[in-house]
This record gives structure tokens, C-alpha cells and sequence, in this order.
């Protein structure tokens, strides 16, 4: 073990060996012994600052973030507002709605009648949170929640609003959160990727989701989101092909690093070293995967915890179980996508649907995180791009309705990983339109979370190109309210 | 396991990796902390200044403090606005100018840059300011916007070494520092490095065969010229290019559906054989269709700025889209072809170069009048696969004029290319970037720091080729030599090849860069002879192997004291797979194909709407097409191409990464491309009449282009020897299954399975894949 390691480090390309090291935060106090300035101030200049290691002490060490695609209305989940009931079907007035542009689906609309949710809110827990009776489960953990109701945006489609929330850009091209992350921090497992994707979709109108969302941008390769999916080979081509075992493969991988090494001997190039190196971690990926994913042995209380759907590959409930079991395994950034949240019209019904799917497996996930005593340095994250109008779009009936993008407002929630338990936070006007405290940016967001895991987001930079960017482009203040 | 010891070990593992990075940080050129005795304004200060200074004291004046401005010399030496009795700079006197005493105070409220800002100057730097205070604070011109002037040669001592003019800048580099180039590579891994970098492909046995064989004096060039001329070099020559053009075959938003852009192509690999010269090969593309009396030709080579992602999202601002669509070009027109960051003066000034929010928009201007809407048409049938302005190609078109366009049915084709409005659209400065925050409106126009635009040109897009193609164009030239040099010596001579600004590096040789830019403007822009002088040279001919004492002093190789090592593109990684077992179709052009891919990415990834919501894989000889066929869906690219670094052509890039990852070693093992290439290999090695030596022998020799040494044919022997022995049938079978390529079941299986799992191993090799 200590060969492996001292190998490892000695081979790899010495430029990345920092944000390679595999002991990632195990290795904080070594840093700190190592760099005596690394955590005071007078320490903080760029030049001086390899990544891989964090920035002051962190909070969490690992993300889990379950995102809505195609953006969840927080009118029927977690943003109460009976004022709309009240007013029902009446026009939504001028001076609400400002100059807010709307998307081309509602621009030439002539009227637009606010609507109340069809479903009913309660308070729950000691914070009196108030949650719709789409959420039972969620309901019930809401006392571990920050509820965030007061989060913008500034893009009004899918897939640019998708894309700012992931690299802070609309237009893409930039690192992933994730990536950043696995950047910033290094690995803490070195048998799995640092960030993982895991898919799944409802039967609500769906927007896709793209590759792109978890690239790493101008950052390398190596931080990348690798997409975990259902079926035989979880991780792309880790599956040794059909007639070839584990033997087999060691014998190979012999032979090649015998190869290898004849080439080394005549070139002198540390980069095949690398290689080899690189090709034992893939073998010992193609163990430590499968059996990450192997649900065949939890116990019945988790089966009934996330409910039965967790053992059905490719379900949200199963995602979340094995997003437990990777960030339990160390995987610095687990980001879900569930698809179908995209309700123009049709809501009542698909928005039930939806919710009945993420619902207990999201609470269950924050549950079990709990009991295993992991929710302190793992930060959860709920929600989708953008939230959704006040008023119908289309024709309003007695029964049904749909929503238009909204980007002014709308809900997330957080759970663990230093984040204030039990709160609501940020308010929106009665009408549930503008936002009347506390206004949460997407990269106010992505600087809290990043200030969560040891990150200051105006450090963690990459220069590319001459200019230094970051996650969250030039602005995004740490929300200090919601910190414990 | 004993944890003191594992802590001991890792610590001392740590500490001799943050030495090593903090090395490697410091600068990137040799290793040099002297600090020189003529300090140079553009090579040692600049850089600092630019990196540190000018985000508050440099071009952008919106963002300007305390009225001070560094970049430019017009008022550093007067009194400074706040305090008329201090001066920012005073020439010979340090200790008198501002800029020293704000850098060198201990007293953090003062000391400069603001600790607050996270940068800071270090005891180099800030004696480098102070010598240059002392030698008089000169200021220069930015070098790469002074056009570039043919050096003469510089003296050297061994002119034994040189075989062309590149060598003596070069090699007079080397000299200075005492080192000494490699020896000339063996023939095999030169024939090898060469036919990888003008063909994309591994020479084949006859080729080796017969350079080995040729003892004439002339033999190495009589192999580059046959290379040159055959149709796999305009296959080479256009992967880049792509990237560049950011070509794909999907509309790249939300739904992503299908276009039809591939014939643009097919024109470029055509282009690229005919050896069009730069200077039209670039005109035809920017302004093809204001060209007078332009052909159809030119016409379609202005598909080139409509490869661009398209919205087909229903709901958008149409507006907001159009902008970005010109956005797009106007930013490749900088990145690409000017090497500069012009996208940074998109929303204000350009924090580092001297480039107005306002010259940014009268470039943008040249782009702005295009015949196009932000969403034409939602995700649809074939009449969605081009956007207006288009044209459709026949099969008249196929038959007389475009014969290189590979056209496999009668199907209606059409392409979308650039075409003008009649009266030009209007063109404003966006502020902060807004599609709609209008400005002052603006003519068309060049940033006059590079070249001020000649009032004889016309104001369109046929004028602006004119200006980019004026020998007095400080950039054109220099920015085209340095990708082509990036494409064969793994790195550009100005290392960040989009960005020659300020915040650029520096080119590595100076010289040889103006002088091969001087050169390829005097040779009329000449593509082939550019390339050609490139790999004649003795620079790029050297051997690749790495002595400890040169991986000391030029880690990086920035002197070239040895030929680079580095893994190929992940196109022609699948060349080398299909091409070596004998699998390749050598078809030219035609629309994209789709090769294996694991199931349900395209599925999974999908609203469910359009086209290409479903992966069709392709069947029969279409599965053996080379890498640069392959059907990028911008939203969900190859998965093999991108875990080798390759674009996901969402934008213009000039320069890819080149990684190593385990996902790279899970590819080469398991995808079946590789496993069906080394069957179907060893199927056909099985049938001839040889040892089991001379089969391992051959196989090494296709895959890896070089005679195996005699230890590595003994451990493939021995492998090959165990695998027969744990052989069965039932074993060989399932192996054997890998693939769609007929197996013939009359093969003796068992061998076959042996030997493909050596096969395998070979195609696993690191020089496989490797550029040696």
C-alpha cells in the first residue's frame, strides 16, 4: 500500500500531482504542516495556491445534488401562497410584473390569470415550514432543511438556465461544478471518479440533458463527470469483454506493463509511466464500481427507507441509494438528474407524478445520511433551474393549468454539510412574482456551496486563455444567513 | 500496515512534489531566476504588468483606478492626478517612482496590487520593475501587433545539424543555453511520426518496407511528398480545422436536432488536397458569397460561419439568439484567425488589450447583416436540417461542379451558408453584452492597435478578408504558422495559440516565428509548402528520446533539444486501430456515420423529440470509417472522442488537451472497435503459413510501425504460448464474439483467441497510440 501510493505519486505527471494526490482532505493537516501559511491569510496569493487543497477548513467534504430538470413550480411544492387562490383567474397586474421579458411561449398570450396550487400547504417541524401535500416525506425532514425561497436566475430557458446553474456561464464551454470541485480538491477515493452523474427521468414533459453539463470546460480531462448508468456496463467500457476474467485481465495488464516498461527504458518518458499507472487504476475501477453498485445487499430498513422503486436501476430512488453509497465511498460530487419537470400545461397532474417520485427518495437520502452519521459533511441540494409563473399558461380550467419559466423566483433546499437546519430563508410578495427578502443569485448559490467545502470561489481560479476564471464568473457573495 | 511509516513516506512524497510544482509555477521556460542584465519591456515586464496591473490600471476604462493607466506610455511619466507631487514612473530613478514604492512597501494598506485582490508581485518581479525603472522604464509596442520582419539567420556553431533554415533558429536557442539536439530518429519511428502527421494514419508494411529499403540521400523526402499528395492528407489537414470551424452534425441546443453541413466538409478535406492557398482557402470561407460572380463553390465553403449552434428551443427571444450567432463569428474571427481574445470587449473594454468595447462591435458589425433569424423553425423534418440563408446542392451540382461532395442518394441536400441582407442591418454597441441594451450605433471597423482599416476596402466581409490578408496584418500570418506548428510539434511557439495578447505566453523563439510567417506570406500563402518546410527540417526529425539530463534542464522542452512525445488525436487513434488490422474504408466524405456506441447515451440524454433522439447505429462497411466521420450530436458527442480530449464543438477551439486517464485505458480495453479489429487481425494472421513469432512480429509491425526488439517478442511469445494453454472452445468462442465483422467459423478458434488477445495487448502499447 505505502509502494502503491509513493509509486503513484512519483510517476504521475508532476505538474498535476496536487490535484491528483489521492489522500485529497485526509491530507489537510499534512498540508498545513507542510505549508505553514496555508491557512492564514498572509498566505493567500494565487502563485502560492495549488489546488487539490482547500482554502480554510471545510465543512463538507462532499456534495449530493439532486436536480429537478425542466424546473419544479415552486407554487406547488414549497413557495405558499394562498393570496393566489384568492385571486384566481384574475389578470396578473402590470406594476408586479415590471419589465420582466417573458419566453416566446407567453409573449403574445393577451391575458395572464394568476392561478393558486391545486394541492394544499401545511407547516411542518419546529421551523413551521410550510410544504405542499405533494412533499409528505419531505414534509417530514423539515427540520433538517434550509429552504432557500428566494433563488434567481437571469436566463429563461432550459437549456442556457441549466447550463449557468452547472458552470456559471450560460453559454457552456466552462467547467461543471463538479469539476471544479474535483479541481479545488483532489480525490478522496482513487478507485472512482471524483464526480459521478447518474440519470433518470419522469413520465412529465421533459427537457434533455446534455454531456455538457458535466464537462470539464478548459480544465483537464480528468475532472470530468463521469456518467454512471443502469445496465451491465455502469461506467463506459469498464466491463471486460464477454469470455475474459479477472485473471485474464491481471495477465494482461502484466504483460503490458512489462511492454511498457521496455519503452520506458529506451524513451526515458515519465508519461509512460503515467500510463501504466493510469491502466491500474482502471483495473481496480472495474472492482470497486460494480460493487458500489451493487444494491443486493442493503437491508430491508433502506429498501423501505427509499422506498421499492430504489431496486429498480435507472428510478430516482435508486439513484439516490447509490448516490448515498459513492459519496460514502468518498466520490468528492454526485449530481442526479431527474427529467420531467417541465409543466406548460398539464400540471396538476404531471406535477403529482413527479413528485411522487423524488419525494421519498430525497427525504430517505437525507434520513440515512443522518443515521450513518455522514449528513454533517455531506451538503444535499434540491431543486431545478428556474421557477415558474404566477399566472396560467394557456387556457386556464377549473381542473387544469400549466405554468410558464419564471426566473425571478423560486425554491431550493439544502441539507447537511454546515448549512442551517430547520430554516426557511428569503421571501417572495404575496403573489408569489418578485422576491421580497433576501434575493439568492445562482452565483451567490454556487459561492456558498463552494464556501462549504473549504473553497473561496474568488480563489479558486483557472487561467485560461489570459483571464482567470471562475465558477462563479465575477460576482456571487457567500450567504452567510444560512451558515451554521 | 504500519501508518508512522506510511505518514513519513507521504510527506516526504508531498514535499518533493510542492517543491517540484512550485517550479514548475514559477515560470515555464527554463529555468532561469537570474535576473537579465538588459531587462526587456515586451518579454519581462509586460507580462507582469498585464497579469497584475492592468485589470484596474489598464485599457478597460470603466474599470480604471486612480486615472492611472500602465499599458500604454502616454501618461506614466507626468504627475499623478491624486498626488500632483508624485509621478508613477521616473525614468533611471526607482526610488522616486510610484509603481516601485507601491509594489515594495510592507505597509499593506498601501502596497499594491491590494492584498485584497488575491494577486501579488513576487521578489522577482518586483526587482525586475525596479532594474527596468533604473535602465530608463521603455516602453514597447505589444510585439505580436508589429508586423513581423524576416530575421536573418542567426549564427551558429555545428552547421552539420541544420538541414533547413528552421534549424538555425533553433538550434542557435540551444546553443545559447548548451544544450545539443538529438540525433535524427531511427527510420522507423521517423516514417512513422511522418505518416501520422500528414496522413493521420500508420505507414503501412509495403511503406516501411520500401523506406527501409531506400538508402538514397533523398529517401525521407521522397516519402513526405508521396504523403502529401495522397487523399488522406486533406483528411488530416481538416480535422483541426473543424475544431476551428467548430463543425458538427447537430444543431447543438435543447432538442439538438439533425443538419445536413456535412457536404462543407467534404469541400474543406477538398480544399485542403487541392492545396488551396490560406489566403483564398480563408476568403472563400468568411466571404465566398460576396465574392463577384461567385460560384457555388464559394458559396458553400461559407457554410464555415454557420456551423454555429442553432436554437431550435421554442419560447426563446428571437433576438437574444441572432446576437449570438454573430457573437459566435465575431469571436472565432478573433480566436481563430487573429489569435486574440476580442470575445473579453463583448460587455466592456478588453481588460488587457488594447481593444474598446466599441472596436469589438464594429468587428462585429462585418457579421451582424447575415439573412438569418434567432429560431427559424422548432425541431422537425428534413426542410429543419439547414437554416436560411441556404443553399441546396443537386445532383446536377454533384455531377459538374462540387464532383468531390459524396453524395450517397437522391435525396434533397441543402447547406446552410452566409448571405446578406440588401440594406444593411444596423449594428450597436450592446451594453454590458445585453442582445438588447442598445448603444451608439457603430460602422464596420478593425481595432486599430492591430491594423487600421483601408478606407479602399469595402465595409463588408469581402473587405475584411482584404484587411486580414494585408501584409501588414500583424497577425494573420504568425497565428496560422503557429497552429500549424502546434499540429506537428505538439505545442504552438506562442503556447497559448488563441491568445497572442498581452496575457498570451510568449512566443518560445521569436525569430523563427516572424521568419516563418515573413516566409509563408512570401510563398503566397502556400498550405503545403508550409507544412512541407516543417517536417523537413532537422528539428523535427530528431529522435524522442528523453536523456535525465535534458528532462532537467528543459522539462518542458521549449528549446526542442529532442522531438516531442505526446498521444495522437482521438480520430486517428481509431485510424491507427481500423487501418493497421485491415479494416479501414477508405472512403472520402459523404454524410457522418455512426460507429458502435454503448447503448442508451443518446436515449437517456434526449427530451425524446426529433431525429436524433435515437442512436441508429450504423452497419457493414460504414462501421470502418475514419474518426473524422464520426456523428458529433453536440449534446451528447462520441463518448470514446471525448475521453481523448477531443472538441465537443460547442465553440471555436484552437488547441486540444492532451490527458491521460483510466478511462483511456478502459477504452483501448474494452471498446469493440479495438477488440474487433485485433479478431479480425488475427484471424487473418492465423491463415498464414508462418511461426507464431513471425505472426507477433507482424501484427507488431502494422499496429506499432516498427520491427518488435527480440525481449518484446519474447514476452508476446510467452503470452501468446499462456493463452493458448488456458484456451477452450467455449472461452474462444465468446472472445471470438466481439464485433460485427463475418468471423469465419471454419478458423481455428482456439489459436485465434490466443493470438487476438496479444493483439489486444499490442493495441494497448503506449507508443501505439503515441507519437514517437
Amino acid at each position: 500500500m505505502e509502494k502503491d501510493i509513493l509509486e503513484y505519486g512519483l510517476n504521475f505527471n508532476r505538474r498535476r500531482f496536487l490535484s491528483k494526490l489521492s489522500l485529497g482532505v485526509g491530507s489537510l493537516a499534512l498540508g498545513s504542516l507542510l505549508i505553514p501559511n496555508l491557512f492564514s491569510k498572509t498566505g493567500m496569493d494565487d502563485d502560492i495556491y495549488p489546488p487539490g487543497i482547500p482554502h480554510f477548513a471545510p465543512k463538507a467534504k462532499r456534495v449530493i445534488y439532486l436536480f429537478q430538470n425542466g424546473a419544479p413550480s415552486q407554487l406547488e411544492t414549497f413557495d405558499y401562497k394562498p393570496k393566489l387562490c384568492e385571486m384566481m383567474g384574475e389578470e396578473l397586474p402590470a406594476s408586479v410584473r415590471g419589465n420582466q421579458r417573458l419566453t416566446g411561449m407567453t409573449a403574445k398570450q393577451a391575458s395572464f390569470p394568476l392561478i393558486g396550487s391545486f394541492t394544499n400547504f401545511k407547516q411542518y417541524g419546529q421551523s413551521g415550514a410550510w410544504i405542499s401535500d405533494l412533499l409528505p416525506h419531505t414534509a417530514k425532514i423539515v427540520d433538517d432543511l434550509c429552504i432557500v425561497r428566494s433563488m434567481y436566475t437571469e436566463a429563461i430557458n432550459h437549456d442556457p438556465a441549466l447550463t449557468f446553474f452547472q458552470t456559471g456561464s450560460q453559454q457552456g464551454n466552462r467547467p461543471s461544478m463538479g469539476s471544479w470541485l474535483s479541481y479545488g480538491l483532489g480525490s478522496e477515493n482513487k478507485n472512482l471518479p471524483d464526480f459521478t452523474v447518474l440519470l433518470s427521468r419522469g413520465i412529465g414533459n421533459g427537457q434533455g440533458v446534455y454531456s455538457k453539463l458535466w464537462s470539464n470546460g478548459f480544465l483537464d480531462s480528468i475532472h470530468q463527470g463521469v456518467q454512471f448508468s443502469k445496465g451491465e456496463d455502469p461506467v463506459l467500457y469498464l466491463t471486460d469483454p464477454d469470455g475474459m476474467d479477472r485473471h485474464d485481465r491481471r495477465e494482461m495488464l502484466d504483460n503490458l506493463a512489462e511492454m511498457n516498461q521496455l519503452s520506458y527504458k529506451e524513451f526515458g518518458d515519465p508519461e509512460i509511466n503515467a500510463k501504466v499507472q493510469q491502466y491500474e487504476m482502471a483495473y481496480r475501477m472495474q472492482t470497486a464500481v460494480p460493487e458500489t453498485m451493487d444494491l443486493s445487499k442493503e437491508s430491508d430498513d433502506i429498501v423501505k427507507l427509499y422506498g421499492p422503486d430504489c431496486l429498480v436501476p435507472g428510478t430516482y430512488a435508486a439513484n439516490c441509494l447509490l448516490a448515498r453509497k459513492l459519496s460514502e465511498n468518498g466520490v468528492r460530487f454526485v449530481q442526479l438528474y431527474h427529467q420531467g419537470w417541465d409543466q406548460h400545461g398539464n400540471l396538476p397532474f404531471e406535477i403529482a407524478s413527479q413528485a411522487k417520485d423524488v419525494d421519498q427518495a430525497s427525504a430517505a437520502l437525507v434520513t440515512d445520511l443522518k443515521q450513518r452519521g455522514l449528513l454533517d459533511e455531506t451538503l444535499v441540494i434540491w431543486g431545478g433551474e428556474f421557477g415558474r409563473t404566477n399566472y396560467s399558461q394557456g387556457k386556464l380550467t377549473q381542473d387544469n393549468y400549466g405554468r410558464d419559466h419564471h426566473p425571478r423566483c423560486f425554491s431550493v433546499w439544502m441539507a447537511g454539510g454546515g448549512i442551517k437546519p430547520g430554516i426557511v430563508y428569503g421571501e417572495t410578495d404575496e403573489l408569489g412574482y418578485n422576491i421580497a427578502k433576501n434575493p439568492v443569485h445562482v452565483h451567490d448559490f454556487q459561492a456558498t456551496v463552494l464556501n462549504q467545502l473549504g473553497l473561496d470561489h474568488e480563489k479558486l481560479i483557472f487561467k485560461h486563455l489570459g483571464r482567470r476564471y471562475r465558477l462563479t464568473d465575477v460576482s456571487g457573495r457567500v450567504v452567510r444567513d444560512i451558515i451554521s | 500496515m504500519n501508518k508512522r511509516l506510511f505518514f513519513v513516506i507521504a510527506a516526504i512524497v508531498i514535499s518533493i512534489c510542492l517543491i517540484q510544482s512550485c517550479k514548475n509555477n514559477a515560470t515555464t521556460q527554463v529555468a532561469e531566476e537570474r535576473i537579465p542584465d538588459v531587462v526587456s519591456y515586451n518579454f519581462d515586464i509586460r507580462p507582469i504588468l498585464s497579469d497584475k496591473c492592468y485589470a484596474c490600471h489598464g485599457p478597460d476604462a470603466n474599470k480604471r483606478k486612480a486615472d492611472l493607466r500602465l499599458d500604454i506610455a502616454a501618461n506614466v511619466y507626468s504627475a499623478l492626478k491624486d498626488n500632483p507631487t508624485a509621478h508613477a514612473l521616473v525614468p533611471g530613478k526607482p526610488e522616486q517612482s510610484e509603481v516601485f514604492l507601491r509594489i515594495s512597501t510592507p505597509d499593506t494598506s498601501m502596497l499594491m496590487p491590494p492584498p485584497a485582490s488575491n494577486l501579488k508581485l513576487n521578489e522577482r518581479e518586483v526587482s525586475l520593475i525596479k532594474k527596468w525603472i533604473r535602465q530608463g522604464a521603455k516602453y514597447e509596442k505589444h510585439w505580436a501587433f508589429v508586423a513581423p520582419q524576416s530575421p536573418s539567420l542567426p549564427v551558429i556553431k555545428n552547421k552539420d545539424w541544420v538541414k533547413n533554415e528552421i534549424d538555425y533558429f533553433i538550434l542557435s536557442k540551444q546553443e545559447q543555453k548548451g544544450l545539443t539536439p538529438n540525433p535524427e530518429a531511427d527510420k522507423e519511428r521517423l516514417l512513422k511520426r511522418v505518416s501520422l502527421d500528414l496522413n493521420g494514419l500508420p505507414p503501412s508494411l509495403e511503406m516501411m518496407d520500401k523506406f527501409m529499403a531506400d538508402n538514397s540521400a533523398n529517401a525521407y523526402e521522397k516519402v513526405v511528398d508521396e504523403l502529401l499528395k495522397n487523399t488522406a492528407y486533406g483528411e488530416k489537414m481538416a480535422l483541426h480545422w473543424l475544431d476551428v470551424a467548430r463543425y458538427a452534425d447537430s444543431h447543438g441546443y435543447q432538442d439538438d436536432g439533425y443538419r445536413t453541413q456535412w457536404p462543407w466538409r467534404d469541400w474543406v478535406i477538398h480544399a485542403f488536397n487541392e492545396n488551396m492557398h490560406y489566403d483564398d482557402f480563408v476568403t472563400w470561407q468568411l466571404a465566398g458569397d460576396l465574392i463577384p460572380n461567385s460560384t457555388k463553390e464559394q458559396l458553400l465553403a461559407t457554410g464555415f460561419n454557420r456551423n454555429h449552434k442553432i436554437t431550435e428551443e421554442g419560447g426563446v427571444v428571437d433576438e437574444e439568439y441572432r446576437v449570438s450567432y454573430v457573437t459566435d463569428r465575431n469571436d472565432l474571427f478573433g480566436k481563430a484567425f487573429l489569435g486574440v481574445t476580442l470575445e473579453c470587449a463583448h460587455c466592456h473594454d478588453h481588460k488587457y488589450d488594447p481593444f474598446s468595447q466599441k472596436e469589438y462591435y464594429r468587428m462585429f458589425a462585418f457579421f451582424n447583416n447575415v439573412k438569418e433569424v434567432g429560431i427559424e423553425s422548432v425541431i422537425g423534418g428534413p426542410e429543419t436540417y439547414a437554416k436560411k440563408p441556404f443553399i441546396e446542392i443537386s445532383n446536377e451540382d454533384v455531377k459538374n461542379i462540387l464532383t468531390f461532395i459524396n453524395k450517397p442518394d437522391t435525396n434533397r441536400l441543402i447547406v446552410s451558408v452566409m448571405g446578406d441582407l440588401d440594406t444593411a442591418r444596423k449594428t450597436y454597441v450592446l451594453i454590458r453584452g445585453g442582445y438588447d441594451a442598445h448603444g451608439a450605433e457603430v460602422e464596420p471597423g478593425t481595432p486599430d492597435s492591430i491594423l487600421p482599416f483601408n478606407k479602399d476596402y469595402p465595409k463588408n466581409r469581402l473587405g475584411l478578408t482584404k484587411w486580414l490578408f494585408d501584409k501588414k496584418n500583424p497577425l494573420t500570418a504568425r497565428v496560422y504558422v503557429n497552429q500549424m506548428w502546434q499540429e506537428l510539434f505538439g505545442k504552438g511557439i506562442v503556447k497559448t495559440s488563441g491568445d497572442f495578447g498581452k496575457q498570451g505566453e510568449l512566443p518560445s523563439n521569436p525569430q523563427l516565428l516572424d521568419w516563418l510567417a515573413v516566409e509563408f506570406m512570401n510563398h503566397g500563402w502556400d498550405i503545403k509548402r508550409l507544412v512541407k518546410q516543417m517536417v523537413m527540417s532537422a528539428t523535427y526529425r530528431q529522435s524522442a528520446v528523453i536523456t535525465p539530463e535534458k528532462l532537467k534542464a528543459d522539462p518542458d522542452n521549449v528549446l526542442m533539444a529532442r522531438s516531442p512525445r505526446y498521444r495522437i488525436d482521438a480520430e486517428f487513434i481509431r485510424d491507427v486501430v481500423l487501418s493497421s488490422s485491415g479494416l479501414l474504408n477508405k472512403t472520402i466524405g459523404g454524410p457522418s456515420i455512426k460507429p458502435y456506441q454503448p447503448a442508451g447515451l443518446w436515449e437517456g440524454a434526449t427530451s425524446g423529440r426529433g431525429l436524433l433522439s435515437i442512436y441508429k447505429q450504423d452497419h457493414g462497411a460504414d462501421l470502418y470509417r475514419r474518426g473524422i466521420y464520426a456523428f458529433i450530436k453536440r449534446t451528447v458527442p462520441p463518448p470514446v472522442m471525448g475521453i481523448f480530449d477531443a472538441s465537443n464543438r460547442d465553440q471555436c477551439e484552437v488547441r486540444r488537451l492532451k490527458t491521460n486517464t483510466p478511462l483511456q485505458a478502459l477504452v483501448m480495453m474494452n471498446d469493440p472497435t479495438v477488440l474487433e479489429a485485433s479478431r479480425v487481425f488475427a484471424d487473418k494472421l492465423i491463415r498464414e503459413n508462418s511461426r507464431p513469432e513471425e505472426k507477433i512480429t507482424k501484427a507488431f509491425r502494422s499496429i506499432v510501425s516498427r520491427k518488435p526488439a527480440e525481449k518484446e517478442v519474447e514476452v508476446l511469445s510467452n503470452y501468446y504460448r499462456k493463452e493458448l494453454k488456458i484456451m477452450n472452445d467455449k472461452k474462444a468462442a465468446r472472445l471470438l464474439s466481439q464485433g460485427e465483422y463475418p468471423q469465419d467459423e471454419k478458423a481455428d478458434k482456439i489459436k485465434q483467441a490466443a493470438l487476438m488477445q496479444v493483439i489486444v495487448t499490442i493495441y494497448n502499447l503506449e507508443e501505439t497510440i503515441t507519437k514517437t
